[in-house]
């Protein structure tokens, strides 16, 4: 009886949270819980490199603001349907993701985190200087258009649900990878890359082949961020935009399933209160960065579970 | 008449080649301090580059509200943004020792975040200008492009400091103790040399250098808080192309590449940006270690 209340508890907060994202368009801000999912899925996609293989991309901006780009002038210029841009998108940035994985993945540890953080900086540069994407003004005014001809997506609720389906099958995509023998074999790279190679894995397939799933989910919350403010711009392949997302990991709950998506709810409700504070975001954000460190690097699910892991051994003993 | 190179008169070419040259030192002393902290902390410390920021702000302020001059902040400012760097590592540093590597590079981001922001919050993000010392006012025409003294001032004493730290950490006893302790710390401990004072005191060393190359740039480049968080990026590319096993190495490298990177501004303007990003991945094709580096 025991066991089985323990088998259902997944499968009960999975309705729980189904039902809250359902009504919560109808209670919150649509378009303040629009963002959260893109930067919740965002931080997913982040967290299967950081969490689950153990390695440090600091350059997660690039995927994320260059597929908005893609889907943004695919939709605009190029008269893409809302879908097909955002397939576009994500194309773009998993082959991006190939390019740049394949390359970092020669050195690990800090040098991937710089190598990633400076072939980010060359598509920056590029977002800023190529014909298509507008400069400093980005590409504004993309329109939302309309699903399979028969949703409209101009409607705000639409919208959210779209976004809301769009976060469910990302989610789920990564769920189901960290429960794979593929995700098996990635955290045991995480624990002990010479032994996983021992094993007989080719251990580099393995990280290059998550760094593009990787890679290609931050393209799809991008993607759906630009159509979601119908704007493309340079804040989403900046170096901030990655610190962001491996604050919003670190916070939430490095290798849990729910961290980064609490932890991108609560970094995107600072940023939305603390909008009208000039420089003093950057401050907090800083200052949240050193405590998280410093004080608690299981961050807050991280915490949580911990802590619903000792009672359960003290009920045992 | 004017002499050309494949098209471009010589004048613009040696006078980006300068403007590469100074920004190949800036690298160098950068990358420098990084791989020296590296070798002993295993850190790469993030806030290098709003280090650098601290030192052209130090200088600065100290010019502007206590009107002390730029030798004395040249001393002084180094000091004091060393200083600062010492009660990092003893405050914070020293409780992630244990830890993952990648934590330090958590809090030392977290850390060039905040100093980024608070002199953003009251300078603003429009630079300040520091005027060019009187006696490096001025320049000397020689015959095939002007050179401004203080330019030259700034290449002088940057690879002088560069040398120097060198030789210090290459060929005298204490470097021989620092080298020690980057190879078996526990093993130079059990001499009984007092190893976590020597890391502090070589954390605060490498931060130094970055507030030093600081006030080196306060009258080149304006004065703003952003102007070291775009240095860094490019200083990590350095790092990696350069590998942080060599001093040597690290100078060579970083010379090369501002100069590679003038040059570029000279033929192709549009990739100078990128090129060093280039050369990166150049090298993690040809050699991931580093040209200096060594496979761990």
């Amino acid at each position: 009886m025991i066991s089985n209340t323990k088998n259902n508890r997944p499968l009960i907060g999975a309705v729980l949270m189904l039902a809250i994202l359902l009504i919560a368009p109808h209670l919150f801000y649509p378009v303040f819980l629009m963002k959260v999912l893109c930067f919740a899925l965002f931080a997913c996609a982040f967290n299967l490199l950081l969490g689950y293989v153990g390695l440090l991309s600091f350059g997660h901006a690039a995927f994320f603001g260059s597929a908005g780009y893609i889907t943004a002038h695919a939709v605009k210029v190029l008269n893409f349907s809302p879908l097909l841009g955002l397939l576009l998108g994500v194309a773009v940035s998993s082959l991006l993701g190939l390019v740049i994985g394949w390359l970092a993945i020669r050195r690990s540890g800090i040098y991937f985190a710089m190598i990633t953080l400076g072939f980010a900086q060359v598509i920056y540069f590029l977002s800023l200087q190529l014909p298509f994407t507008g400069g400093e003004d980005g590409i504004q005014g993309v329109p939302r258009g309309t699903l399979f001809g028969l949703v409209d997506l101009t409607d705000t609720m639409s919208m959210y649900y779209f976004v809301l389906v769009v976060f469910l099958c990302g989610f789920w995509l990564i769920y189901r990878t960290i429960n794979s023998p593929f995700g098996q074999v990635l955290k045991a790279i995480r624990e002990n890359e010479p032994r996983a190679k021992s094993l007989g894995y080719d251990t580099d397939r393995f990280k290059l082949m998550a760094f593009v799933i990787s890679a290609a989910l931050s393209g799809l919350a991008g993607g759906t961020k630009s159509l979601v403010f119908q704007l493309a711009s340079l804040t989403d392949v900046s170096w901030h935009m990655s610190g962001e997302v491996v604050l919003m990991t670190l916070l939430g709950g490095m290798g849990t399933v729910l961290g980064p998506a609490v932890g991108a709810l609560l970094v995107v409700t600072l940023n939305n209160y603390l909008a009208g504070f000039g420089s003093w975001v950057t401050i907090i954000i800083g200052a949240i960065f050193v405590a998280c460190v410093l004080a608690f690097r299981r961050g807050i699910v991280g915490e949580i579970l911990e802590k619903f892991r000792s009672w359960n051994s003290k009920d045992i003993h | 008449m004017m002499i050309q190179v494949f098209g471009v008169p010589i004048q613009a070419l040696l006078g980006q080649l300068l403007i590469g040259l100074i920004n190949g030192s800036f690298y160098a002393i950068l990358s420098l301090g990084l791989a020296i902290i590296f070798g002993l902390l295993n850190i790469i410390n993030f806030t290098h580059g709003a280090q650098y920021m601290l030192g052209a702000f130090f200088a600065w302020m100290s010019l502007t509200y206590l009107g002390v001059n730029y030798w004395v902040g040249l001393i002084l400012v180094p000091l004091a943004v060393g200083t600062f760097g010492i009660l990092m590592e003893r405050l914070m540093l020293r409780r992630l020792y244990h830890l993952d590597h990648l934590y330090g590079l958590l809090l030392t981001f977290g850390l060039a975040l905040i100093l980024e922001g608070l002199f953003r919050q009251f300078y603003g993000v429009s630079g300040l200008s520091y005027p060019i010392p009187e006696v490096f006012q001025g320049g000397v025409n020689l015959g095939f492009m002007f050179l401004p003294y203080y330019r030259a001032w700034v290449i002088v004493a940057s690879l002088s400091v560069c040398f120097a730290t060198w030789f210090v950490i290459e060929r005298t006893k204490l470097g021989s103790y620092l080298r020690a302790a980057t190879e078996n710390p526990e093993l130079l401990q059990a001499f009984g040399i007092n190893v976590p004072l020597m890391v502090t005191l070589t954390f605060g060393y490498g931060v130094a250098l970055a507030g030093f190359a600081g006030v080196l740039a306060a009258p080149i480049y304006q004065v703003t808080p952003v102007m070291g968080s775009n240095l860094i990026i490019v200083v990590f590319a350095v790092v990696v192309i350069g590998g942080m096993g060599s001093i040597l190495g690290s100078i060579i490298t970083g010379i090369s590449l501002g100069l590679l990177e003038g040059l570029t501004k000279v033929f192709y303007p549009e990739a100078s940006g990128i090129v060093v990003f280039v050369i990166m991945a150049l090298v993690l094709l040809i050699r991931p270690a580093g040209l200096f580096g060594r496979e761990k």
